[in-house]
């Protein structure tokens, strides 16, 4: 599915990745845990395109292709989705408006015709209902004045809609009550297939409960400096990153 | 950011070839001589067989066109016309008698809406809108004319109401923009062509939307549009006009006077899709949209509201106007200006407050891209009379790239103390985090712009009559291709 090989990346001349390994192959979930400002979010952007990120060394390859040369919405449109940590408001642009120009894309890339309006009203209705998304959220303009589990939980509505192949959730889990947590947790794990995979970041042993992983990667400093299975996570969550860090 | 210097590179690569309007139509034609004087001004009257009284008027306008100074062009850069150098009438020669159903109107002008998307024949015609076709300097066709007459509506091309209808005319021609207001109000009606009447009797609801489609089609050719809209006593009524021209490398001017007159209670909804050939990249050729558009509310409670949505013209300059002479009367203006590689704008509104209670609201939504100037310029006044009136105004500005620009000129004039003005500007940078949220979700970096632009439209756009949102939206959307990398 993924492959990231000694990846150095900078921002205006910082740099950030500093190395970074990492294979994700079909089917697996992979969570990613670090200290705040380690490069998490730096990765899900460069994998998703993200302009002002110099790549000064290394390659990803996705499916065997090289990623780093397709465009933003060309590997959105290839399968790669990115559930945001901070996800943008778009004032005067209906919900439903929003994701049904986001399926339609997707279905123009892949030579389909737009979505006939009825079966859009019937796939939003059930995975809208699957996520406990009213109606009326969807009516709202895109994420203004969603409370931040709400913008959250939406991240996830689109990502159920899309059905990406290689799906990175940053800090999804972050801002969510107890119910949400569950409620996303399962449409994550509805949507896991022999055929996709996941990259799930996050600061907390407990979201890893719900989705459970693969494989544990900490980064540190741009680069991850221990992978483990389930238990590294536990392990993390009774020492810390410091000591972790330490002893890798 | 690098999107912002993709911006600029696409907008310089952008030829002219994305204006869908750009085609011409063949047809033979009858015109003026070319050049501007009394005898052109007879040739008008006498082909369109006016009566002694509407020369004389025209005569008259033209004497004081010729003492009164050019307009100060505000923030534009405008090239000297020269008023010799333009054709004042073309009509094609078919049109000549004018055509008493649509089977002997010349199929070639008939295909032209068809493909501008305005059918005119009966089978196709869009439901729920009555249509005017102006081609050149001549009316067309309009459509849904009986259903209108059995409501006592009269809508018809200007020059017919001249002859049918002389005394609404005398009473309200000019009677909101005065000859006298300044040079192109004074040109246009000296030498105006076309362009529809309406008037809706007491008490009459029109049911359905009243539409022009303006067309410039002959080269070198001005194209003066007068329009004229009556709403008598508790009458309501919601006109919209369109307009396009072929690619030509000249300019081609089009300098307009439309009127509005809303009498008690009356309601006026007037909205404009102006998408006028804007030039090439380079500002070669492109219309020169100069127009006088002015609403007065004369009785009380009355309503005008202005809806315009901008986004051709090599240069446009308007300021949609309501006067509020009624006590409690209401004037409204919404306007959506995009500008793109070398066009400008300079629109805005003027909102007098004359009566008691009267109230104004002006939202305008300037959008920049490429290297266009886009200038919004506003007017509030309040009269010693107008007590008890309040206006709120909101101006937003968002620029797309780094060599366009977007002033916002507010005048404010109040000789009233307990009356109320407001006004609110923003000026933003397209946001590169929504564009990169779209694209993450699959769209184009074109269709991110449009989405995103529309929503800063948004506002704006819910005031158009449901039927032309739409195509609206996606105006707005193809302006601005190639915008953005
Ligand atoms: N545009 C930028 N300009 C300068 N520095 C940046 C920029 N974006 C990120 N950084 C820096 O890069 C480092 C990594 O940031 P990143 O957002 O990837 O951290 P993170 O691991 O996601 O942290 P958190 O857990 O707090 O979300 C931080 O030190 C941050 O300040
Ligand atoms: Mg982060």
């Amino acid at each position: 599915m993924l492959e990231i090989k000694n990846l150095c990346v900078s921002i205006e001349d910082k740099q950030i990745l500093k190395g970074m390994n990492l294979k994700i192959n079909d089917g697996e979930v992979h969570a990613l845990m670090g200290p705040n400002g380690s490069g998490k979010s730096t990765l899900s952007y460069v994998l998703s395109g993200k302009e002002g990120y110099e790549i000064v060394s290394g390659s990803i390859h996705y499916n065997g292709r090289d990623l780093l040369n397709l465009d933003v919405d060309e590997r959105a449109n290839e399968g790669i989705f990115l559930a945001f940590q901070y996800p943008m408001e778009i004032p005067g642009v209906q919900t439903s408006f929003f994701l049904k120009t986001a399926i339609n894309a997707k279905r123009k890339y892949q030579g389909l015709d737009e979505i006939d309006a009825l079966e859009f009203a019937k796939l939003i209705k059930s995975k809208a209902g699957d996520l406990d998304i009213s109606p009326e959220m969807l009516k709202r303009d895109l994420n203004v004045n969603y409370s931040g589990g709400e913008k959250k939980k939406q991240e996830i509505l689109q990502m159920s809609l899309l059905d990406p192949s290689m799906a990175i959730l940053d800090e999804t889990d972050s801002g969510l009550d107890i119910d949400a947590l569950r409620i996303v947790s399962e449409g994550v794990n509805k949507l896991r297939t022999p055929n996709n995979a996941f990259l799930v970041i996050t600061h907390y042993q407990r979201l890893l409960n719900y989705i459970k992983p693969d494989f544990v990667h900490i980064i540190a400093d741009g680069k991850i400096v221990k992978s483990g299975d389930f238990s590294l996570a536990l392990e993390l969550e009774e020492k810390g990153y410091d000591e972790i860090s330490k002893s890798a | 950011m690098a999107a912002t210097k993709q911006t600029i590179e696409q907008v310089n690569k952008l030829g002219n070839n994305e204006y869908k309007y750009g085609f011409s139509t063949d047809v033979d034609d009858i015109k003026s001589p070319k050049g501007l004087n009394e005898d052109t001004i007879k040739f008008i009257s006498a082909q369109k067989n006016e009566p002694d009284w509407m020369l004389q008027w025209r005569l008259k306008a033209f004497k004081v066109f010729l003492r009164l100074p050019k307009p100060n062009w505000a923030k534009l850069n405008i090239p000297e016309i020269n008023f010799q150098d333009i054709y004042y009438y073309s009509s094609p020669k078919s049109l000549k008698d004018k055509p008493k159903s649509l089977d002997e109107i010349d199929p070639e002008i008939l295909k032209t809406y068809e493909k501008l998307g305005i059918p005119l024949v009966e089978q196709k015609m869009l439901a729920g809108v009555a249509v005017d076709a102006v081609f050149d300097s001549v009316s067309v066709a309009t459509t849904y004319k009986k259903q209108l007459n059995d409501l006592g509506i009269i809508f018809c091309p200007i020059s017919e109401a001249i002859k049918n209808h002389p005394d609404l005319i005398k009473k309200y021609l000019g009677s909101v923009i005065p000859v006298t207001d300044h040079s192109f109000a004074a040109l246009n009606s000296a030498v105006f062509t076309d362009g529809s009447f309406v008037y809706i009797p007491k008490g009459v609801r029109c049911p359905v939307e009243l539409s022009t489609y303006f067309r410039i089609n002959a080269v070198n050719t001005g194209q003066f549009e007068r329009t004229l809209i009556i709403a008598d006593d508790d009458s309501y009524v919601s006109y919209l006009e369109g307009c396009t021209a072929p690619m030509r490398d000249e300019n081609q001017l089009h300098a307009a006077n439309v009127e509005l007159v809303a009498l008690g209670n009356a309601e006026i909804k007037y909205s404009t899709v102006q998408n006028w050939y804007p030039g090439d990249s380079n500002g070669k050729g492109g219309i020169y949209n100069f127009v006088t558009k002015r609403g007065a509310c004369r009785g009380n409670n009355s309503k005008i509201s202005w809806t315009q949505v901008e986004t051709g013209s090599a240069i446009t300059w308007k300021y949609p106007s309501c006067i509020l002479q009624g006590d409690n009367s209401k004037g409204e203006f919404y306007s959506v200006a995009i500008t793109n590689n070398m066009q400008q704008a300079d629109t805005g509104t003027k909102m007098i407050h004359i009566g008691k209670n009267t109230t104004s609201k002006i939202i305008s939504k300037g959008i920049s891209a490429g290297k266009a100037n886009n200038t919004y310029r506003g007017l509030v006044n309040m009269q010693p009379k107008a007590s008890n009136s309040r206006n709120f105004t909101q101006c937003d500005s968002l620029l797309i790239g780094n060599e366009c620009g977007a002033h916002t000129v507010p005048y404010i004039e109040s000789s009233n103390s307990d009356s109320t003005v407001e006004h609110e500007a923003t000026t933003s940078k397209i946001n590169e985090e929504q564009l990169f949220y779209c694209m993450q979700r699959g769209l184009n970096s074109e269709d991110a712009v449009g989405l995103i632009v529309n929503g800063f439209c948004k506002e704006v756009l819910q005031h158009l009559p449901m039927e032309f949102a739409v195509e609206a939206q996606k105006l707005v959307a193809i302006s601005l291709e190639g915008s953005v990398g």
